[in-house]
């Protein structure tokens, strides 16, 4: 299946901006974190579709994913 | 009272009050800039300082933000941004809160933060400031971290709250006395070119779901610092949410918030429900 991939902030450096590739079928968002060699502790917002989605949530042929890492000084 | 409005109506010019005259009412008649304030706009009759504020902000609403009480929770880079734009917007009341002191690598980006003020406390700076823009305005300095614990009696009798801290566990703290309290919070966070904001209305725990995966105390601020220019384009972003909800007017930013990379120029909206 193929899934579309927005990453955002730092998430980009060494990667890219937006990216579609193929996932075996019942891959999950964990999959594309692990795939793309993302520190688990560098992503804690996660959507797919739009949608707040976590880790384990299962992907679609056609779904999008965006993955945000934590922001938190003032 | 009848005094003091026969003074200022004779000194209106137009249905404006000249800083002199307000200046001058409060010597002559031994009142505090504050009270001829409130007595001005009570008449209908604005500071002129506030002209500019017209259009956009009535007489009648520029009363509403001068009894407007709002608690900015830390002092440093959005902190000191969100206090500068509040009292030259005219809120009446602002508790400031910090425990630091300022430190030499705060004067990139700290805007309260100055050569003259390193190793002084950041709340007291916020009142210093204030004083020297918009004296009508009281600043309650209070140099003490907020904490869980003192966070009921801290946001007490406060209508809206800015968040400006630098860390997630103190932030969901504030978020959760917030709701207890069901006081809107203006929820603004950055680092290095990135910096995100939302409001959290009372009962929408907005806070909670955006940190509920991060078990660090940082984000992306912890490598990336931060420079000058985020902290100004977050705040001043928070500070339009303050006045909004102060006076009920136009959109919130509620259940949804704007992720921002100045890096990229982008600006996403994300879902947050």
């Amino acid at each position: 299946m193929r899934v579309t991939t927005k990453l955002f902030a730092t998430l980009r450096r060494g990667r890219f901006d937006i990216d579609t590739f193929d996932l075996p079928e019942g891959a999950t968002v964990d999959d594309i974190i692990t795939k793309l060699g993302i520190p688990e502790n560098e992503v804690t917002l996660i959507f797919v579709n739009g949608r707040r989605a976590d880790r384990a949530t299962q992907l679609a042929d056609g779904d999008s994913v965006a993955l945000f890492p934590p922001v938190g000084g003032g | 009272m009848k005094e003091l409005n026969d003074f200022l109506s004779k000194n209106a010019q137009g249905d404006l009050i000249p800083w002199q005259a307000q200046v001058q009412a409060a010597e002559e008649l031994g009142l505090s800039l504050r009270d001829v304030e409130k007595a001005a706009l009570t008449l209908n009759l604005l500071p002129a300082r506030y002209q500019r504020n017209r259009q956009t902000i009535s007489t009648a609403d520029q009363l509403k933000l001068f009894e407007s009480k709002v608690a900015v929770i830390g002092c440093g880079g959005l902190g000191g941004y969100i206090i500068e734009e509040l009292s030259r917007l005219g809120v009446g009341t602002i508790k400031a809160v910090d425990p630091d002191v300022f430190e030499e690598h705060n004067l990139n980006r700290q805007v309260l933060c100055r050569v003259s003020n390193l190793g002084k406390s950041k709340a007291r700076a916020a009142e210093v400031r204030v004083h020297e823009i918009n004296p009508a305005v009281k600043v309650i300095p209070i140099k003490d971290a907020f904490s869980r614990y003192n966070g009921m009696k801290l946001l007490e009798d406060i209508h809206v709250v800015a968040d400006a801290l630098d860390n997630v566990p103190t932030r969901i703290d504030l978020a959760r006395v917030c709701e207890t309290l069901e006081i809107p919070l203006v929820h603004g966070t950055i680092g290095g070119w990135y910096g995100q904001v939302t409001t959290q209305w009372p009962g929408e725990g907005t806070i909670q779901k955006i940190y509920r995966d991060c078990a660090e105390t940082q984000g992306v601020e912890r490598t990336l610092g931060n420079p000058a220019f985020t902290p100004a384009v977050i705040a001043s972003l928070e500070v339009a949410e303050i006045c909004k909800a102060l006076l009920d007017q136009g959109t919130s930013l509620r259940q949804r918030m704007l992720f921002i990379n100045m890096l990229d120029m982008e600006i996403d909206e994300i879902q947050v429900c």
